[in-house]
């Protein structure tokens, strides 16, 4: 019924925290109608594909019903049409005899001709609660940004019937709406579902931390670790589709893979932006960062920050599996792959030509490129598995940068931390002894350390900017982040990826802290 | 003709040419207090006419207040002016003020509403020539559902996680007795713990024959003890230090802004409850019909949307921009 379905939604938009989140869908998932239920997951995981009303057509329904100064009062204040029209809408006596569901939904909109939409959505909304209307809209809008990542609708499906979330990711993208075969496939009821026709994500494999010394070089190659972000690039029999980490489909925003590589084919990089000036052609994130969520990039863009993949890893060649044979198979197979494929597009990731655990330490600590994040150990005789093992694949990260920076704002934090200033805005000096704020970090410290800033906070308030709270500027905070960039839309010119508060430096006067200008030469030295 | 024995202003409203202020802001001789909130009842007034409801409030806030208890239906005389005191509804001892010379009514609401209130007398219309009313929620999109569906989230919440507490974000005039009451009402019988800033009120309403059932100081109270229970605070206790004492607390806040869900996500709330002590907009407009007055002065709140309806409904309305009426907290 659409009412579980909108009482689900209602609760995952107030509910901050994941787990929380992860045990609401995956509750559903189990107890709702089975004939909703794989809508209601290809709703929460970006897979359902309606003819979508825009929201000026929403407003217009409205506006048959309601005053139209009223409506647009109304839509001021709540600030969300969807919603606005949810609450706003004439409540009608009596409901229809048959309560709505979700697939009676989904199916009739699906099957509306363009212009029948409307009228068939006002009729619903009729029948229906506040909370119910809500969740029509936001199904008819085609707006579901409500913090619920296709990962999340994945982990919460394997958490939901107990399988295994790599599974569940291997067979995702070879399953459509509503999912039927991967529900039966999850409670026992069918088989798997056919993964052999159709493009799908396929597990990543991941590493772990090196903690102490590295293992033994005779084992293990080496590469370096880009600062990109790790994709996937498969193709079947259609056209090539480009996976992000967390395995979601971001082919819209890189169209020029579309067509990149041969049918049967999946490899593994790091998508990184192509600066042929730059040392390893490799451009600093900030260039990538332009080119992320922005679903068809104009041409512009696609020429000013041409993306590439660095390839390392090669999963499925000419239709065969290669992920159970070892890293050295693959590794051969790939390296005589990628000669073929376009040189823009793609290159190989080099391996680093160190010889013992010495020099392999020292190019860990300064590596020859600012796109380089440190290295990757991998064991070479062990096949491609989905998952961080242990033993198989390590990285080893350069030292973070490190600034002085002086606390200028503090916030709340969420859940546990609710009661906690637990979100810290930080500054450096301008050349005219004015701080302006460089970043914001959440993490880095103890449980003890956040007592003691929560305190600090509390005790030197100097103004109240709704939530925000404004400090006293006299503790400095030392920042640890991966890397630096510019970006015109700070007030400082500068953004820290990865900030988080490495110590705290009571001792040290806010005076002594650092400048911008020393932030944004470490730019131009990471260039 | 137009009412000029009634002078709306920014201190509050004049009446029979400064013999008596209702609600004033600042200190007068004589003040007529519509009810127990800080942002109508202030101290320091020569003398306050009221119910006795709300003198025995403003006793426990403010300490001794000279006072001219008037009971509902009572009508006492201020110079040329008889003015009536009816039940508002809005919280324990609130009134609506009946103001009549020469054959003229003016009804002054004070903060009402209509919905069913355990811990108060309902609301009565009073038919007036002019209507005084607040406008809080005045606008089409709010519509406030019966707090017992909203109360039962809160009992559905506990049998759900039994390890952690719901602390109850509440008005400590008004909103705290009435949740407790509607908890009461459905069959929750275990303690409500309250922060100490509630126990003064708690006190005062079942001394007025409110029943409250068993209630409990929080401070103090073991951590284990409270979990599987209800807290009631302050609003502003939520995110205070004062919460670490509390076992994983579901924060929830009773108030008819958190209809809309931008408001649950600014305060961070993990269970809304939409319970108002303020009309709604069908309440508002149902009680425009119900007295049928030609004119319409609104003095705070959503003003647009009322004033609207107003024309739509071709009755004459005006705005009076009363500053320092803020129902943020208590609505
Ligand atoms: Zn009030
Ligand atoms: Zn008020």
């Amino acid at each position: 019924m659409i009412a579980d379905f909108a009482r689900l939604l209602d609760r995952l938009i107030i509910t901050r925290s994941r787990n929380e989140k992860l045990s609401l869908i995956a509750r559903y998932l189990r107890e709702a109608d089975p004939q909703d239920r794989g809508w209601a997951l290809a709703a929460l995981g970006g897979s359902l594909d309606l003819p979508q009303l825009t929201s000026s057509v929403v407003r217009k329904m409205a506006a048959e019903r309601v005053d139209e100064e009223l409506l647009r009062l109304s839509r001021e204040f709540v600030g969300d049409t969807a919603e606005t029209v949810a609450l706003i809408w004439p409540v009608q006596e009596g409901r229809a005899a048959a309560p709505l569901t979700l697939r009676g939904v989904v199916t009739a909109l699906k099957e509306a001709r363009r212009g029948d939409a409307p009228a068939l959505l006002a009729c619903w909304l009729d029948q229906c609660t506040a909370e119910e209307r809500f969740a029509l809209l936001k199904l008819a809008l085609g707006n579901f940004r409500i913090g619920i990542s296709e990962r999340l609708a994945k982990t919460a499906f394997a958490e939901a019937f107990g399988v295994s979330l790599a599974d569940v990711e291997e067979y995702w993208h070879a399953s459509a709406p509503p999912h039927d075969d991967l529900f039966a496939w999850a409670t026992g009821a069918g088989p798997a579902p056919d993964v052999s026709a159709a493009v799908r994500f396929r597990p990543f494999m991941l590493s772990l931390p090196v903690e102490g010394a590295p293992p033994d070089l005779r084992d293990f190659a080496t590469e370096w670790k880009w600062d990109g972000i790790r994709v996937q690039l498969a193709r079947a029999k259609g056209e090539a589709r480009l996976y992000s980490r967390g395995g979601e489909d971001i082919s819209d925003a890189f169209p020029e893979f579309t067509g990149a590589i041969p049918p049967g084919t999946a490899l593994d990089g790091e998508l990184l932006v192509a600066d042929e000036d730059a040392p390893y052609r490799t451009a600093s994130f900030s260039e990538l960062q332009k080119r992320l969520g922005r679903k068809a990039p104009p041409r512009s863009l696609l020429e000013g920050s041409p993306a590439f993949i660095r390839v390392y890893d090669l999963l499925e060649h000419e239709g065969g599996d290669l992920r159970p044979h070892s890293w050295t198979e693959r590794r051969s197979i790939l390296e005589a792959f990628v000669q073929r494929l376009p040189r823009e597009r793609f290159d190989l990731s080099p391996l680093v030509p160190a010889t013992d655990a010495v020099m392999l330490e020292a190019m860990r600590r300064q590596p020859p490129a600012p796109a380089i994040e440190g290295v990757m150990l991998k064991r070479r005789d062990s096949p491609y598995m989905a998952g961080r093992i242990s033993g198989l694949w390590y990285k080893w990260k350069r030292d973070p940068y490190t600034a002085d920076c002086v606390l200028m704002y503090a916030q709340r934090g969420s859940g546990k931390r609710s009661s906690f200033y637990s979100d810290y805005t930080f500054g450096c000096w301008t050349e005219a002894g004015e701080l302006v704020p460089v970043g914001k970090a959440y993490s880095g410290f103890t449980d003890e350390e956040l007592v003691r800033l929560d305190k600090f906070v509390r005790g030197n308030i100097t103004g109240r900017y709704g939530p925000v709270l404004e400090v006293r500027k006299e503790l400095v905070l030392e920042v640890a982040f991966d890397s630096i960039g510019a970006s015109p839309r700070h007030k400082s010119g500068l953004a820290m990826r990865f900030p988080r508060i490495s110590r705290i430096r009571w001792d040290k006067p806010a005076a002594e802290a650092d400048t911008v200008a020393a932030l944004h030469s470490l730019i131009l030295q990471t260039r | 003709m137009p009412i000029d024995w009634i002078k709306p202003g920014a201190g509050g409203i004049e009446v029979a040419g400064g013999a008596a202020f209702v609600d004033p802001s600042l200190p007068r001789p004589l003040a007529i207090v519509t009810h127990g909130h800080a942002d109508h009842a202030r101290s320091g007034h020569g003398r306050v006419i009221a119910t006795p409801e709300t003198l025995a409030i403003m006793e426990a806030r403010y300490g001794p207040t000279p006072g001219w208890a008037v009971a509902y239906g009572e009508t006492v005389e201020i110079g040329d002016v008889r003015a009536t005191l009816y039940p508002a509804g809005h919280v324990l001892g609130s009134a609506q003020v009946l103001l009549e010379r020469g054959g003229e009514r003016v009804i002054v609401t004070g903060d009402f509403k209509r919905a069913r209130d355990p811990t108060c007398r309902p609301f009565v219309p009073v038919a007036c020539d002019v209507l005084i009313t607040e406008a809080t929620f005045g606008l089409p999109v709010f519509r406030h559902p019966p707090a017992a569906g909203e109360v039962a989230k809160v009992i559905e919440r506990l049998a759900e996680a039994p390890e952690r507490s719901v602390l109850i974000g509440a008005y400590a005039l008004g909103k705290a007795q009435r949740v407790i009451c509607h908890l009461r009402e459905a069959g929750y019988d275990r303690p409500v713990y309250l922060h100490g800033a509630m126990e003064k009120l708690c006190a005062l309403y079942e001394a007025h024959g409110v029943a409250l059932g068993e209630l409990r100081p929080a401070t103090g109270a073991a951590a284990k003890e409270m979990a599987g229970h209800v807290v009631v605070a302050p609003p502003s206790a939520l995110r205070d230090r004062w919460t670490r004492r509390l076992p994983d607390p579901v924060l929830a806040m009773a108030s008819g802004w958190l209809q809309v869900r931008q408001r649950v996500r600014q305060n961070n709330i993990d269970l809304p409850l939409v319970i108002s002590d303020h009309a709604d907009w069908a309440e508002l407009t149902q009680t425009i019909r119900e007295v049928a007055p030609s004119e319409v002065w609104v003095t705070h709140g959503s003003e647009a949307g009322l004033l609207r309806w107003c024309e739509l409904n071709q009755i004459r309305a005006r705005a009076l921009h009363m500053v320092g009426r803020t129902d943020e907290g208590e609505a």
